[in-house]
């Protein structure tokens, strides 16, 4: 250490913003540390802990002390198909889930941009299912809406055909999914319902006066417009449903088999029922560095989508 | 929908056309909303129903309605509601104490990387929790930690403040520039510019900003359910608890899921305005 401050001497000009002295520059940091620090603890420490656990053996549930077993953990990850099938189904339920409720979410969106006889209460109800608590809506889901003997579903399919079926084990997937998508329309709709309501009004009146119909209104004035609020839905609702735990625990406890075993309920299993901490690490760690190349991505999209307004006064 | 030269029309019948396009548009956006909210309501009607009328087929519509499930709820929620209520209250407050001056560096006088610590926080909510359970829990266990409220607390406050710190920021931005500078004429500090200028203009924002704070923390089950079995057990655990092993339930659970879900609803319900803005993090005004 010593060395390396031998060889870097701290530069005599201090780097700092134009025109601010050194204490004003502390002055400014110190708000923001207390947060800073908060936040690199913990959410950065258990991180590296998870780093340190993912090179050892250690199930919590015997008495043996943790060990160096080298990289056996990440062979394990990467030879294993129930940790591939788990990352394959996150990917496919969370995307999945955000383009059907982005669909869904423009449709309404549309629907409630026009003045109509009880508007607000329409977008009321429209929310609502966002604000229902997670567990809640799973369980309401999974019994007095899907149940194949006694639930509601069933009940308005009968005159198309459907005779109780049994949806959580024959339409495992599709059922947990439908629940993401129901939880999560309204979010998308409130999103790009601020898109369309930002629209200047004169613009879709001159289209209107040049005789352009209302598809060629939308498709060529209105979705352009709307487009990064749409980008920004899909964003934050992927970051949100990449986690979906809930839904799956509850509705179909990760199955029948492994059929709605996400990463989320993967990772809770290696934990809670294979006391496998090295394992959940390992797994861990890289589904960390899926994220980081996803999230670079995001991140950069995060800075176009935000207009980044002149800071200051 | 070609266009149809306007004058060409008679006045009245332009009228009736309008008219019916404009109810048939309500209808097909009341038909949509009342599909949409129809579980709630199912769950609604289920929790007033007898145990023995709810799980019946064809499902009973017409039932003498009941306020037993109700009663039961309230009899077994104690320690589940407490612990979400101070879970939810503890780490919201601190998720404001910690995110008004945070906010406050970011953009009235903001630090030097101003931008790469907006990042750093957004990143944070990027990085998936359940990546680290296993170790967390490891970390809990050995800091006597595990299945405490305050653990919950810790995490809920981490998991909020990216979310709070940008929205504030977006608020504290609209504060007019004129006020500021009038509180720095007549000499104040930074913490009566905070405490007596900026917080009581931006209030509206900041009662929004713990209202979305609420709301997470309140239907947080992941953290809850790995950490927090039973000394700490929230309401989310309530709901799961609510479920037998055997035996007609489907009543009582729904009863649970209604009153578990209510105190969200109604505060979504009151900030609906400002919710946007919320979710997403001050980018939308």
């Amino acid at each position: 250490m010593t060395v390396l401050e031998d060889l870097a001497p701290p530069p005599k000009v201090e780097v700092r913003p134009r025109g601010i002295s050194r204490r004003e520059a502390w002055q400014r940091r110190l708000p923001l540390l207390p947060a800073l620090i908060y936040t690199v603890v913990v959410t950065q420490i258990p991180f590296v802990v998870t780093l340190w656990y993912s090179f050892q053996s250690y199930f919590w549930n015997t008495p043996a002390p943790a060990h160096w077993t080298g990289l056996s953990n990440y062979k394990t990850v990467f030879t294993n198909a129930a940790f591939r099938s788990a990352l394959v189904r996150s990917v496919v339920m969370t995307a999945t889930a955000v383009i059907v409720a982005m669909i869904l979410g423009v449709f309404f969106a549309i629907l409630l941009d026009r003045k109509f006889f009880g508007r607000g209460v329409v977008r009321t109800l429209m929310i609502t299912p966002f604000l229902v608590m997670p567990a809640a809506a799973a369980l309401v889901w999974a019994g007095p809406m899907l149940d194949p003997n006694f639930g509601l579903v069933n009940y308005l399919l009968q005159p198309f055909g459907v005779h109780h079926v049994a949806w959580l084990s024959t339409h495992a997937l599709g059922s947990v999914i439908l629940v993401m998508i129901w939880q999560w329309t309204p979010f998308m709709m409130l999103i790009v319902l601020a898109g369309l309501q930002s629209q200047p009004p004169d613009v879709l009146e001159a289209a209107k006066v040049d005789g352009a119909g209302a598809f060629a209104t939308f498709g060529e004035l209105t979705l352009p417009h709307i487009r990064p609020y749409i980008e920004l839905g899909i964003l934050l609702g992927s970051i949100y449903l990449v986690n979906v735990f809930d839904a799956v625990r509850l509705m179909t406890n990760g199955g029948p088999g492994t059929a709605t075993t996400n990463l989320p309920f993967y990772l809770y299993q290696q934990v809670n029922n294979a006391f496998d901490i090295g394992g959940a690490a390992a797994a861990g760690v890289v589904t960390v560095i899926l994220t980081i190349i996803v999230a670079t991505f995001a991140l950069r999209m995060f800075a176009r989508v935000f207009q980044f307004e002149g800071a200051g006064v | 929908m070609s266009a149809v030269p306007v004058q060409t029309r008679a006045p009245a019948a332009q009228r009736v056309r309008q008219m019916s396009g404009q109810v048939g548009w309500a209808v097909l956006a009341w038909v949509v909303a009342i599909a949409f909210f129809l579980p709630v309501l199912w769950m609604v009607i289920t929790a007033f129903k007898p145990e023995s009328a709810a799980e019946t087929w064809p499902p009973k519509f017409t039932f003498s309605p009941t306020l037993a499930q109700f009663r039961l709820v309230f009899s077994g929620w104690g320690p589940y509601v407490t612990h979400s209520l101070i879970a939810t209250t503890v780490s919201t407050l601190l998720v404001l104490l910690l995110g008004v001056p945070a906010a406050y560096a970011l953009s009235v006088y903001p630090v030097k990387h101003w931008r790469d610590g907006l990042f750093f926080f957004i990143s944070t909510k990027m990085l998936p929790i359940v990546a680290v359970i296993g170790p967390l829990y490891v970390i809990a266990l050995n800091a006597h930690l595990l299945d405490s409220i305050w653990l919950l607390i810790i995490l809920y406050t981490a998991m909020n403040l990216p979310l709070a710190i940008w929205m504030i920021r977006s608020f504290m931005l609209e504060v007019p520039g004129e006020l500021l500078e009038a509180a720095r004429l007549d000499g104040a500090g930074r913490i009566r510019e905070i405490t007596g200028v900026i917080m009581p203009v931006i209030s509206p924002g900041l009662v929004s900003t713990a209202l979305i704070c609420v709301i997470f923390a309140w239907n947080e089950l992941f953290l809850a359910i790995n950490l927090a079995i039973t000394n700490a057990a929230t309401m989310p655990m309530f709901l799961i608890s609510s479920v037998p092993q055997e035996g007609l339930y489907i009543a009582h659970l729904s009863a649970a899921a209604t009153v578990a879900s209510v105190p969200v609803v109604l505060v979504g319900w009151i900030a609906q305005r400002s919710l946007v803005r919320g979710l997403s993090m001050g980018a939308i005004k």
